[in-house]
């Protein structure tokens, strides 16, 4: 019986699951697509739903059968094998990564030369967001802090730019490590009262201050504009704006070079600058989780009363992970503020802290590479699929219960390299 | 007669309003297995932890190797070669045998580390072959072993060990203790509190015994083993 099992197909099983599914996109879709408001009154659309499920039934039937084919089993296989965590890796193994990274360094520096602005633009968006998902992952998925309010330290990097410029007149590259290190500071100040608390009471005070930084961005109309935001001034490069017309009679940056006015050059400059950055990120990040430092970060996660024993200062890893976090945030901050020229404090609302949390978990907690592809995947391709945009915060709810049901512990799995033996001991 | 590696002198223990310990006082010499015993909330894990300033003596005074630590951090008693196995192992379960190692050189740096991996490997050859597999998934004797391993990553001189035969097999209990004397043998200090006091006094050069915070009996190991009162309280009188 078993061994026909595996040959033929189980029909019985095909059209439960079907049947299943076919009630459970009534149920979702009847009230939506069914019932269309037409004025004041409404119509009855039964043959759109009809097709839709009877659409989403025939897949999963045929989901079913194919999962139930050879290939489909090993599929299937390799998700449920997926939930044991960390794996560890041989020390000689080498990763695939030593191939990929120079590929992608590849592929964004041709990149710009195909690009037009739009596309430009929306690969910066990608990139700030992998920064911020590379920073929250320190404080999240390296240290298990969980911080819901971490759009505060990008909210300080991306006005700290913009009241930099207007009261004190300072420009992009000034305020670039200013402000990493004003986030670090806010980081600190905000370490220390958490410092005690655990998981729930942890989400709710950063949180609060997540809502504080906004709220006060928001009200402090004269120092800040309040919701009208507050204009950003234009990086410069060596002194040479990026505008048609330099202002206090400067040369602008196409001038001086001799080339065609070309509104993209602020953008590509932005990418530029924003790429180097992220890969310096990447590389501190590479190296802090290899050094005693990163391993005291996921030491703490895991049980901090070991940490104890151990004598670790638990006030100081917890602070710098907070500190380090914090400060990614804030470079964040400034190349979204130069990119969008403008900032308001609608850009920093409860909804982002959700977004770049989302990119941790979906990335897979403390994975750099999960980390990259899912704020890609979360910030580009709602912006490809602009006719789909309001279908943005659903495509974000599919994905989360996907993710939980196949992969809980995130895209990549973490895995780390196992200790490399010295010469001279036996393996 | 060597000196003492480690001198407590009329410790007071508060938490809050309750006094954890009173005026305990001991000390541990050069090489020697010393063992506290006494019963459930007697006090044993708080003396361990005050030893790491966690929690912190009122008064009193703890002396290592002629060094005044009472108000030293923790970090720099770790670094400087008290290690512990702290209560119920406390093994990092999401992480491997190795990792678990790894993070126990977290006081001294990973100059020595895989050349102590190797040391460890030796001494408990059951984590050789579990290298790889994550702390959660290993049986409590194999937490504990490697919990004791990731003490010793630190190359402490003093060894604390805090109820390594807790919720263990009597089987797994003798390996334990059968380990802890080879490691004895080789010269290091250690200090030990347990609750199973027949396997503690047995392997001890000298016990203390403490009641409600108190060091209420103090003697070698055969000594303790013979006395009416500990018989009666910890030995199930037989
Ligand atoms: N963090 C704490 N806060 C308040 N009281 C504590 C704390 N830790 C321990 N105590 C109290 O101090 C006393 C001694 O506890 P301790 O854990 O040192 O006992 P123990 O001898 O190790 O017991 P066991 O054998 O059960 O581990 C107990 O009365 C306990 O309730
Ligand atoms: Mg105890």
């Amino acid at each position: 019986m078993s061994a026909a099992k595996s040959t033929s197909f189980d029909l019985k099983r095909s059209l439960i699951d079907t049947i299943l599914a076919g009630l459970i996109s009534l149920i979702v879709f009847g009230p939506i697509v069914g019932v269309v408001l037409d004025g004041y009154s409404f119509n009855m659309e039964p043959t759109r739903v009809a097709w839709l499920v009877a659409g989403v039934m025939a897949g999963r039937f045929l989901l079913s059968l194919f999962l139930q084919t050879p290939k489909g089993q090993s599929i299937l296989q390799g998700f449920e094998g997926s939930g044991s965590g960390v794996h560890v890796l041989a020390p000689d193994y080498k990763s695939r990564l030593r191939w990929i990274i120079p590929a992608l360094i590849v592929i964004a520096i041709v990149f710009p030369f195909f690009a037009n602005k739009y596309l430009l633009t929306v690969v910066i968006l990608g990139l700030i967001y992998v920064l911020l998902g590379l920073g929250l992952n320190i404080v999240v998925g390296l240290a298990g802090l969980l911080d819901l309010g971490y759009v505060a330290f990008y909210a300080i990097g991306a006005y700290g730019l913009a009241l930099g410029y207007q009261y004190l007149g300072l420009g992009f590259w000034t305020v670039l490590p200013l402000a990493a290190i004003a986030a670090a500071l806010a980081g600190c100040i905000l370490g220390f009262p958490v410092l005690r608390m655990h998981g729930d009471y942890l989400a709710i005070v950063t949180l609060g201050f997540g809502e504080i930084i906004r709220l006060v961005l928001n009200n402090w109309l004269s120092f800040t504009g309040g919701p009208n935001g507050m204009p950003v001034p234009s990086p410069t490069f060596m002194g040479l704006e990026f505008g048609r017309r330099a202002k206090d009679g400067g040369v602008p940056f196409h001038e001086f070079f001799g080339i065609d006015y070309n509104p993209n050059v602020k953008f590509l400059f932005i990418y530029i600058v924003l790429f180097l950055v992220v890969l310096a990120v990447l590389y501190i990040k590479h190296r802090l989780t290899r050094m005693p430092v990163g391993r005291a970060w996921e030491a703490l996660r895991e049980d901090e009363i070991a940490c104890r024993s151990m004598g670790l200062n638990h006030v100081l890893v917890k602070l710098s992970a907070f500190t380090l976090g914090a400060s990614t945030a804030g470079l964040a901050g400034v190349f979204f503020a130069s990119y969008q020229g403008f900032v308001n404090p609608s850009s920093f609302t409860f909804f982002e802290s959700a977004l770049i949390l989302a990119i941790v978990v979906l990335g897979g907690m403390g994975s750099t590479v999960g980390v990259v592809i899912a704020a890609f995947v979360l910030t580009v391709a709602p912006e490809l699929l602009r006719s789909f945009s309001e279908y943005r915060v659903l495509l974000f709810g599919v994905l989360m219960v996907l993710m939980m049901i196949w992969r809980p512990r995130g895209l990549i799995r973490i895995s780390r390299t196992g200790v490399v033996p010295r010469k001279g001991v036996a393996p | 007669m060597s000196a003492p590696i480690l001198e407590m002198k009329e410790i007071d223990v508060f938490y809050g309003p309750i006094q954890a310990l009173k005026k305990v006082s001991l000390h541990i010499d050069e090489g020697e297995t010393v063992s506290l015993i006494g019963s459930n909330g007697a006090g044993k894990s708080t003396l361990l932890m005050s030893i790491f300033g966690q929690p912190r003596a009122a008064s009193g005074q703890i002396v290592y190797r002629g060094t005044d630590i009472t108000h030293k951090s923790s970090h720099y008693i770790a670094s400087n070669g008290i290690a512990q196995s702290p209560e119920g192992r406390r093994v990092f379960p999401d992480m491997s045998v190795e990792e678990n190692l790894m993070m126990g050189t977290i006081p001294i740096g990973d100059k020595f580390a895989s050349e102590d991996m190797q040391r460890m490997f030796d001494l408990f050859p059951r984590l050789k072959e579990r290298r790889n597999q994550r702390a959660m998934t290993m049986s409590g004797g194999e937490q504990q072993m490697l919990a004791i391993a990731r003490a010793l990553m630190s190359r402490p001189k003093l060894l604390l060990l805090d109820e390594p035969s807790l919720g263990l097999a009597p089987i797994v209990v003798k390996q334990i203790f059968a380990t802890l004397r080879e490691l004895a043998q080789t010269g290091m200090t250690i200090f030990l509190v347990e609750q199973n006091a027949n396997h503690a006094l047995k392997l001890s050069d000298r016990a203390y015994v403490m009641v409600n915070g108190q060091i209420r009996l103090t003697g070698t190991g055969q000594e303790l083993l013979v006395n009416d009162e500990v018989r009666n309280a910890y030995l199930g009188g037989h």
